[in-house]
């Protein structure tokens, strides 16, 4: 970049030259950022140094204007809370770790790529992959699995066309390459997110509880090594010029910032990395993902219990054009940093040898208390390390629920025209089945392998995807993400607890326990007042809920700045929430199996549609408030589902798909139809039946003889069992109403998206 | 019976061949890239992935790996070995079965459950298997279409070494639906499904992949 040019500043330059302009400005410092650094090192900084601070105190990196908001976070792991016993590692680390028994333990964490994926769809996707599997990684663990919560501008728009299909194709070039099944996520279409597309990738991770690593330099004389890819030009800045800016119409071309990934490397830096741990020959371990070295040596050495000094210029380079505030910048792909007794070092290059890795010691950890940075014989970088990691500014930014909110919520769906007769329901159930948003996404889950690794149970489309953990015991986990864009508008604080409650729902009714929650908070401007009540407002709600659920929040990302111009996409907290199921043989899975079988519906249906997908699609309708929050129904749910694995054949939860859909879903999966009647749902009214999208619902499958025991125990857990009809035969048939052919539906439902995109 | 199954930088579906080894009866031998050594296995298998990150045509660095150089030798001398996706590519790219692997027509990499059906039981791969059998195992890549000039294909046809073809809409655009084929002995097979993915009820569309490493199993005890 040519802001910085000349030869390397010192410190000693930097103490001579007071008064020399710096191009902080130009690296996303505002003017008292600035000011503030001069103060903390009595001095003007080197290049190098506002390189570092520039990067670590951006928006992505310091969480400067979110952090005072998710302090509420910790207090959904404190005591009380059910899953808090089970949390070995909480927020602050790379990715939280939850223990899930028999010795061991699972870690997962959901981030954000969305600015890189817009300028550059394929690479963005794909390095979105690869750094949170690096963040799985630094844990100790072994990625087991990654998903992908996808949304964009409308399906038919024109630069949906040029993002989606790179974005699928980066998801899948980089996770198939990397073997990680790929076993669950989101793909979701609404007019906010065109120019904005939100790229999240969440990853899991299995580890033995004795495994766990962490990102601490300690130990005066330890040696610190990178090791991976060599480090180059690409993403440079990546954090503070793409992450923690907004898209203006008129700036110059951002694509230098994005980085370009190389999966096969990453392949080879896990296995090398497992092996290194397995030694026993790693100290600690942190990967390099934004901000690179900056973040990697300022962060360990924060963390750890003295200093750290690196030798800047033994960094192997695929450019040796490079000055030393790129590097210090460069957020190369691949990479990790390691810190390691001088005696176990020889293990440590052999180890890397032998998997063909390149490891170059860099630095070495003291005792001074500083950062140190040298360059062929010269310091160009002198801090104490906690002002660059953990230190950064923090924003009270200014908040106001704002002006339209009230209007918004008044004007409800209530004057919409709702579908009648029978033929009107039908060619509703037929135009809702076939829309972007809950048609079948096969034709983006298809480009993604699900069967590497051997021991995913259940994915896509499957309520939660489903991993084993131990080949004896059958341990495993399950993990879903959601999350609704339009229920945070209506109201951020319920939006936010509606995308925790559905995601809970989905993992228990695939059969598992919910253990703990990630989540990627996904917003516009944090220097709009109107989206800081959101932000406020969603963490808020999200921490009360997680609280409530005994769920705790154990790790995430903010990605604020989502945003063209002054429209902002609508406000998306996505939740992912992870469960542990003592033995994956037990699973539910959410498709029809057999014949006269009898369909129950659990838990209450009202009138509830602002927001829906019916208003959405049928009428382009925003307005009124979102379904009631119930948590006390969910837990509910989630206990009666847990008491009844065995009974159940087969489950499915009834959300944003409402019932019409999750009927559709179950029938379609395996071929089998059903007949129902919807006399008893919500007082007999069928359109409010088949689309309303309360929560704490589920449709399940049981053999008719074993009915009663599903009510008894739906009776016990306080949870309002309807019964249905019963399963079988080629049609889904609502009686007195109307009936759809299998065939035809399946036409429907996995029709739109191939024609959209080819 | 011990069936070595090699690792490569990339590997992916090696820890799944190991196990359908495993679950099949056999004793699975790790096999390392780097050595020249198949420590005394009874027959071999090149499990799925992207070897080297396949940057370079699919296969065509691993065929040079040293451990390569024993594995053609063995299966020039008759030892069972079993290539599956990127391994069909590696036995293409080493000249030890015909035709090649080029990038599905669709252009895009498509993971499906694939109906096929088994035409050559003679191999040491397929003998638990009937001619005409339907099976129903997984389908994963993005460089699966099989390729040959129509004279090889006309030979392999002729010569009854199709020992899979897809059923149904063509996945990749593979010549002639071809989803393996064997070598002129028949103990070198290639197969782009992995049948190593459907060997447990639980975790795959069938089992019905499984009898690919039991049939290689008692061909080695008859043998």
């Amino acid at each position: 970049m040519n802001l910085i040019r000349g030869s390397a500043e010192t410190v000693k330059d930097a103490e001579t030259t007071p008064d020399a302009e710096q191009p902080y400005r130009e690296l996303g410092l505002k003017d008292d950022e600035y000011a503030r650094i001069r103060e903390i090192l009595g001095r003007r900084p080197t290049s190098s140094e506002l390189a570092m601070y520039s990067v670590m105190w951006s928006e992505h990196c310091s969480y400067k204007s979110s952090k005072v908001h998710l302090r509420q976070f910790s207090r959904t792991a404190a005591e009380g809370s059910v899953g808090s016993s089970a949390l070995l590692v909480g927020i602050g680390e790379n990715a939280g770790v939850v223990d899930i028994g028999q010795g061991w333990a699972v870690t997962f964490k959901v981030e954000s790529h969305n600015h890189p994926s817009y300028v550059e769809p394929y690479q963005g996707a794909a390095t979105g992959v690869g750094g949170i599997v690096r963040d799985i990684m630094s844990m100790g663990a072994r990625p087991v699995a990654v998903m992908d919560p996808l949304r964009f501008g409308p399906a038919d728009a024109a630069d949906t066309r040029r993002v989606l299909p790179g974005v699928v194709a980066g998801v899948g070039g980089y996770g198939n390459c990397l073997g990680l099944p790929n076993i669950g996520g989101e793909v979701v279409f609404d007019p906010s997110y065109a120019g904005n597309p939100l790229v999240n990738a969440l990853c899991v991770g299995v580890l033995r509880h004795e495994s766990l690593q962490l990102a601490h330099a300690s130990g005066a004389g330890n040696l610190v090594v990178l090791f991976g890819a060599t480090t180059g030009g690409d993403g440079i800045g990546g954090v503070s010029v793409l992450a923690s800016e907004t898209f203006e119409d008129s700036g110059p071309a951002k694509r230098p910032s994005v980085q370009v990934g190389d999966p096969f490397m990453e392949k080879v830096l896990i296995e090398c990395c497992l092996e290194l741990y397995d030694a026993g020959v790693v100290v600690g371990v942190q990967d390099l993902g934004g901000a690179g070295l900056s973040c990697a040596t300022s962060e360990m050495a924060s963390n750890g219990d003295g200093g750290m000094h690196v030798w800047l210029d033994r960094v192997p380079l695929r450019d040796a054009t490079l000055r030393p505030e790129e590097i210090l910048m460069s957020e190369s792909q691949e990479r990790m940093c390691a810190v390691v007794e001088p005696g176990r070092l020889d293990e440590f290059l052999a180890i890397c040898a032998r998997w063909d890795v390149l490891a170059s010691v860099i630095g070495e950890v003291d005792d001074s208390g500083r950062l140190t940075v040298e360059w062929h014989g010269e310091t160009i970088v002198d801090v104490p390390p906690r002002t660059v990691a953990h230190e950064g500014p923090v924003y009270h930014r200014p908040y106001a629920r704002p002006a339209w909110q009230d209007e918004l919520q008044a004007s409800g769906p209530g004057s919409l025209p709702r579908p009648a007769t029978g033929d009107e329901l039908r060619a509703t159930l037929l135009d809702l089945v076939a829309s972007p948003n809950l048609c079948a996404k096969g034709w983006v889950t298809d480009q993604y392998d699900r069967y590497v690794l051997g021991n995913t149970v259940l994915a896509q489309p499957e309520d939660a995807g489903m991993i084993r953990v131990d080949d004896e015991t059958g341990l495993g986990v399950a993990v879903a993400t959601d999350g609704n864009g339009r229920f945070a508008k209506l109201d951020p604080y319920a939006g936010a607890q509606l995308a925790l409650s559905e995601a809970y729902r989905n993992v228990a009714v695939a059969g598992a326990r919910p253990l703990a929650v990630t989540d990627c908070l996904n917003f516009g401007s944090p220097e709009d007042p109107d989206v800081m009540w959101q932000f406020a407002e969603a963490t808020r709600g999200l921490a009360d809920a997680c609280l409530e659920l005994g769920v705790p929040v154990t790790g995430g990302n903010v990605s604020f700045y989502n945003q063209t111009g002054d429209a902002a996409i609508h406000p998306t907290p996505v939740v992912g929430v992870l469960g542990v199921v003592d033995d994956v043989r037990r699973r539910v899975p959410m498709g029809f199996a057999a014949d006269g079988e009898v369909v129950l519906l659990l838990g209450t249906t009202r009138d509830e549609l602002a927001g829906s997908e019916w208003a959405h699609h049928v009428h382009g309708h925003l307005g009124g408030r979102p379904p009631q929050v119930d948590l006390p129904a969910e837990k509910a749910l989630a206990s009666l589902m847990a008491s009844a694995i065995g009974l159940v054949s087969a489950a499915h939860d009834v959300s944003d798909g409402v019932l019409a859909q999750t009927l559709a879903e179950m029938a379609l999966r395996h071929g089998v139809g059903a007949t129902v009647a919807l006399d008893d749902v919500c007082g007999g009214d069928p359109f409010v039946a088949l689309f309303a999208e309360s929560v704490a619902r589920a449709v399940v499958a049981v053999p008719a003889d074993r009915v009663p025991e599903l009510e008894a125990a739906a009776t016990t857990y306080g949870v309002p069992v309807t019964r249905l009809g019963t399963t079988g035969g080629g049609a889904l048939v609502v009686e007195g109403l109307f009936q759809v052919p299998l065939g035809q539906l399946r036409t429907a439902h996995e029709g739109t998206l191939p024609a959209l995109f080819g | 019976m011990r069936v070595g199954v090699v690792t490569f930088p990339g590997s992916l579906d090696d820890g799944d061949a190991r196990r359908a080894v495993r679950l099949a009866g056999g004793e699975p031998v790790p096999l390392w890239h780097g050595d020249h050594d198949l420590q005394r296995v009874d027959a071999v298998v090149l499990p799925g992935g992207f070897s080297y990150g396949d940057y370079l045509r699919c296969g065509a660095i691993a065929r040079f790996a040293p451990v390569m150089s024993e594995v053609i030798a063995a299966a020039e001398s008759g030892t069972p070995v079993l290539g599956i996706c990127n391994g069909f590519q590696v036995l293409c790219e080493s000249h030890l079965l015909p035709g090649a692997l080029i990038r599905n027509d669709h252009r895009r990499f498509n993971c499906v459950d694939q109906e096929l059906v088994i035409e050559n039981t003679s191999t040491p791969w397929t003998s638990d298997y009937e001619v005409g059998q339907h099976i129903v195992v997984p389908l994963k890549n993005g460089e699966g279409g099989y390729v040959a000039d129509e004279a090889t294909l006309d030979r392999l046809e002729g010569e009854g070494r199709v020992v899979a073809r897809y059923v149904g809409d063509n996945p990749n655009g593979s010549y002639r639906a071809i989803a393996g084929v064997a070598n002129e002995r028949g103990n070198v097979v290639g197969l782009m499904p992995h049948p190593e993915h459907a060997v447990e009820e639980l975790t795959g569309p069938s089992t019905d992949g499984l009898a690919f490493f039991t049939s290689v199993l008692r061909a080695v005890v008859s043998a």
